[in-house]
């Protein structure tokens, strides 16, 4: 059952109502079920039946419920013991929901949910950068607890094409592999073993790990048999055609949503208001965030600049502590050199782990909001494919009313067939549509949400390495005072 | 004032001056105006016993002149083996004034806008004059410290100070073989001191510099934080922007600790480590001149061995007075020199424990402020 469920929910159908209210579990077996009633599936649907929640919580054996997911209730749900819930922006949008449902989102614990990802040996194997892929998980869809792989870096790109062809066309968030870099690679094609291959090499690295990170962080993708089959599998076929992912493909992305979005003009409703409001913020934060990322990339590189100077400066005074007779003073100075090298060291490295790691946090983000944007993007065309479906009703309606009026009642059946069709298509297109503007604007508000977090998590972290370290500071200015006093 | 002179000189505090007496602890610059196109400077001093306070402007020319004029003095004999207090170099024009050219006039002391770095550098070089057993005893320090009038622009000549050219002979007897080990030895010493210490006041500005970049750099980005933030109304959005008013608090607290680290560098171990600098360079014009004088000892000697009868004693004079104020020189030198070793050892335990004091307690101050904003943080997490 659990495989299927997976299924169905990609193809965007709902499963039978009838499964939803009647206890199933669709989780694995282990399930404990001395928790009480654990009753929901993940059900988008043109019904868009929704699921009772009953429970007081999510056990993470149901497989559909993973940290961060968001799950749409229904408001007569108890809503005891619920955490974390943010509710809809714009009340009007609701009103104009055919459902009228409203859709309240919250979070797992995050400590509920086990699968740990890491990627690590990054190395040279013939002209590309292949990595190992390790997971450790005590999730049931997986065969194993704890496996590695071996990837080389386009079959990451091979995954985010089938990822997205899957899935943007649903309105959901695809998130974008690292850049290729071909300045990057080539280096470590020519094998060049210099300080700046090999960070840009534990660059890769990271990026990629962050990649995948948040990658099993979304439902949909998790759940996904290509993403299952990347982490799993020994050998994975090459994957094509993957130079069109560059940046520059991103960038026409964001400049087509755009244009598009400005195109539907006839339906100036308040719900429309609001995917028009967010674009243009995110107009405002995409630049903002390359305003933060130039500005955080300037102190990395000041930083470095420091730290190059410091050494030579502490290496001076070595050599001016030796040169001095008086043995006091000489110790002094030495040992003086001594503390500068090693407190510029740990603040170097200090400030390396967090201002970079920072600047690739942006950097993601950055890529991420253009695959955000590529959502709006996909419910323009939903929304051209229904309005142009429309048109050809409308057609075929005035076809038959012209055939009404001639002497061939054969072919006024058939056009009658065909606008009972285009009637039906014209009804599809138009739940199309309404069901991936839900789902963009979910995913858009768990894409605010998952920014704030990771910011507010890499926040906490470099304020506890400052403090760390300037204590660390501290106390080796209080070993060397005694040292400088004693100086005769 | 960081270094202290007059704890450094074993000579009395106040000196006196036939009636004129300073304490050499109310010496003070306290400002650099920008009037017209010249930088006026504020010297107070107050005589002892008197308590009698002065105050006047005086210009760098005004310096300039008092530093030539405490070469003159022919009177004092071995003048020349004196180690001249460094009087630091001369402040540019102002107009074009970047820090580049900054620096490359006036090497670490360019580095501080406010020119405060510059006048502590000043009225150092005044405090070591005045307490110099002989210097301090020269009749100028009275129109310089009293007159309102500066002293200065007087057509002043060049004394024994100035390098006139750099002749080839002037390296040739820079090189010159010393008779005696002490000052070999000492020669030796200098020439690499000078080398070593000039290069790590180099690397000191470098590092001065970038922290004075970082502290400018940690303000752009969060003024570009604050951009970020405007009216939200979403929850999400209000929380990030939250977070990013509480980040640019904690990259000013970074930048204020690098402005403070940055100053202490220049203004504690940076002024001391000049200071070390220009004595030596200073040291090296006095071996010179005792050098040159050896120089003119020896060809004195020689003349004298080939003059003819009747020129002898004529020569004979010569090469004895040569000969006496050669041993004055390397008396006075002598003395000067050890002089010297002990003040740059002080100098040093003195600036070394104030910066490493003002250090611990930028850090101590930096560290209790950040634990405060992590608890608020942590608070503030524990809340939403």
């Amino acid at each position: 059952p659990g495989a299927s469920m997976a299924a169905s929910s990609q193809r965007g159908l709902a499963p039978s109502a009838g499964a939803a209210d009647h206890g199933q579990h669709p989780g694995a077996p282990g399930d404990d079920s001395d928790e009480g009633e654990d009753i929901f599936t993940y059900a988008v649907s043109s019904t868009l039946v929704l699921l009772r929640v009953h429970s007081h919580f999510f056990t993470v054996l149901n497989f559909f419920i993973f940290s961060d997911s968001t799950v749409e209730v229904s408001l007569d749900s108890p809503r005891n013991n619920r955490r974390n819930f943010t509710s809809l922006p714009p009340a009007s949008a609701v009103a104009t929901s055919k459902n009228g449902r409203e859709a309240l989102e919250w979070e797992e614990d995050e400590d509920k949910f086990e699968l740990n990802i890491g990627v690590t040996n990054p190395e040279k194997v013939g002209l590309s950068l292949t990595v190992a892929v390790f997971a450790q998980t005590t999730l049931p869809i997986f065969k194993n607890r704890m496996f590695t792989v071996k990837r080389r870096f386009s079959d990451f790109l091979g995954l985010y094409q089938k990822l997205s062809l899957k899935h943007s066309q649903n309105g959901y968030i695809v998130p974008p592999p690292p850049e290729k870099s071909i300045l990057g690679m080539t280096k470590v094609k020519v094998g060049k073993e210099d300080q700046s291959s090999a960070e840009f090499v534990e660059r890769r690295r990271a990026a990629l790990e962050r990649y995948l990170q948040r990658l099993v962080s979304y439902p949909y993708i998790l759940q996904d048999p290509d993403l299952q089959e990347f982490l799993e599998k020994d050998e994975l076929p090459r994957a094509v055609s993957t130079q069109a992912l560059s940046g520059p493909g991103f960038k026409k992305m964001i400049n087509r949503a755009t244009d598009a979005v400005n195109k539907i003009t006839v339906k100036k409703d308040k719900s429309h208001a609001w995917f028009e409001e967010k674009l243009l913020e995110m107009d405002n934060e995409d630049q903002q965030l390359k305003r933060l990322h130039a500005a955080v990339d300037s102190l990395v590189m000041h930083r470095k600049e420091l730290s190059a100077n410091t050494g030579v400066f502490a290496k001076s005074l070595a050599l001016l502590g030796s040169l001095e007779d008086s043995t006091a003073l000489s110790r002094a100075l030495v040992q003086l050199a001594e503390v500068e090298d090693r407190m510029e060291q740990l603040q170097q490295e200090q400030a390396t782990r967090d201002f970079y790691t920072f600047a690739e946090l942006l950097a993601d983000y950055i890529r991420l909001l253009a695959a955000v944007r590529g959502c709006f993007d996909q419910r323009v065309k939903a929304w051209q494919r229904w309005q142009d479906s429309q048109n050809i009703l409308q057609k075929k309606r005035e076809n038959e009313a012209r055939l009404l009026w001639s002497s061939k009642p054969d072919k006024l059946q058939q056009a009658k067939d065909e606008i009972a069709e285009w009637e039906a298509r014209v009804n599809h297109y138009g739940k199309d549509f309404e069901r991936i503007s839900a789902t963009v604007r979910k995913e858009v508000l768990r894409f605010e949400r998952e920014k704030a977090r990771d910011y507010k998590a890499h926040i906490i972290k470099y304020l506890e390495s400052l403090l760390q370290s300037q204590q660390q500071v501290v106390k080796y200015w209080e070993a060397f005072l005694p040292e400088a006093k004693s100086i005769a | 004032m960081v270094v202290s002179v007059s704890e450094m000189m074993d000579d009395a505090p106040e000196v006196s001056v036939s009636g004129f007496n300073l304490s050499v602890s109310s010496i003070k610059v306290t400002e650099a105006i920008k009037k017209e196109n010249s930088l006026v400077f504020v010297v107070g001093a107050q005589e002892f016993p008197s308590k009698k306070q002065h105050f006047v402007d005086r210009k760098f020319e005004d310096f300039e002149w008092l530093q030539q004029c405490l070469l003159m003095p022919d009177g004092i004999p071995g003048l020349q083996g004196i180690i001249f207090p460094p009087l630091p170099a001369k402040p540019c024009a102002f107009q074009s004034n970047t820090q580049e050219k900054m620096i490359k006039q006036l090497g670490l002391l360019g580095l501080d806008d406010d020119w405060k770095t510059y006048c502590m550098a000043l009225e150092m070089y005044l405090q070591l004059v005045v307490s110099h057993t002989t210097l301090g005893k020269n009749q100028v320090l009275r129109s310089f410290f009293t007159q309102t009038q500066g002293p200065g622009g007087q057509a002043g000549r060049k004394g024994i100070l100035n390098r006139l050219s750099q002749a080839l002979e002037e390296i040739k007897k820079e090189n010159h073989q010393d008779v005696d080990e002490f000052f070999r030895n000492e020669r030796a010493s200098n020439s690499s001191l000078v080398r070593l210490t000039k290069a790590t006041t180099e690397r000191l500005i470098a590092v001065v510099r970038t922290q004075q970049n970082i502290a400018l750099a940690c303000g752009h980005f969060s003024t570009t934080l604050h951009l970020g933030v405007g009216p939200d109304e979403d929850p999400a959005a209000k929380t990030f922007s939250k977070l990013s008013l509480k980040l640019s608090e904690i990259i000013i607290i970074v930048k204020k600790n690098f402005e403070c680290v940055a100053e202490n560098n220049l203004n504690i171990l940076g002024l001391g480590l000049d200071l070390v600098s220009r004595y030596e360079e200073s040291e090296k014009e006095m071996l010179f001149r005792r050098t040159c004088k050896l120089v003119e000892l020896e060809q004195n000697s020689k003349n004298l061995e080939k003059a003819k009868p009747a020129k002898k004693a004529n020569m004979e004079e010569i090469k004895k007075a040569s000969e006496k104020e050669f041993r004055h020189i390397s008396d006075i030198a002598r003395l000067e020199i050890q002089k010297l070793h002990r003040v740059r050892v002080e100098v040093f335990q003195q600036c070394l424990t104030s910066w490493c004091e003002k250090q611990l307690h930028a850090a101590r101050e930096t560290s209790s402020i950040l634990s405060q904003h992590l608890r608020a943080f942590k608070q503030l997490d524990s809340t939403e």
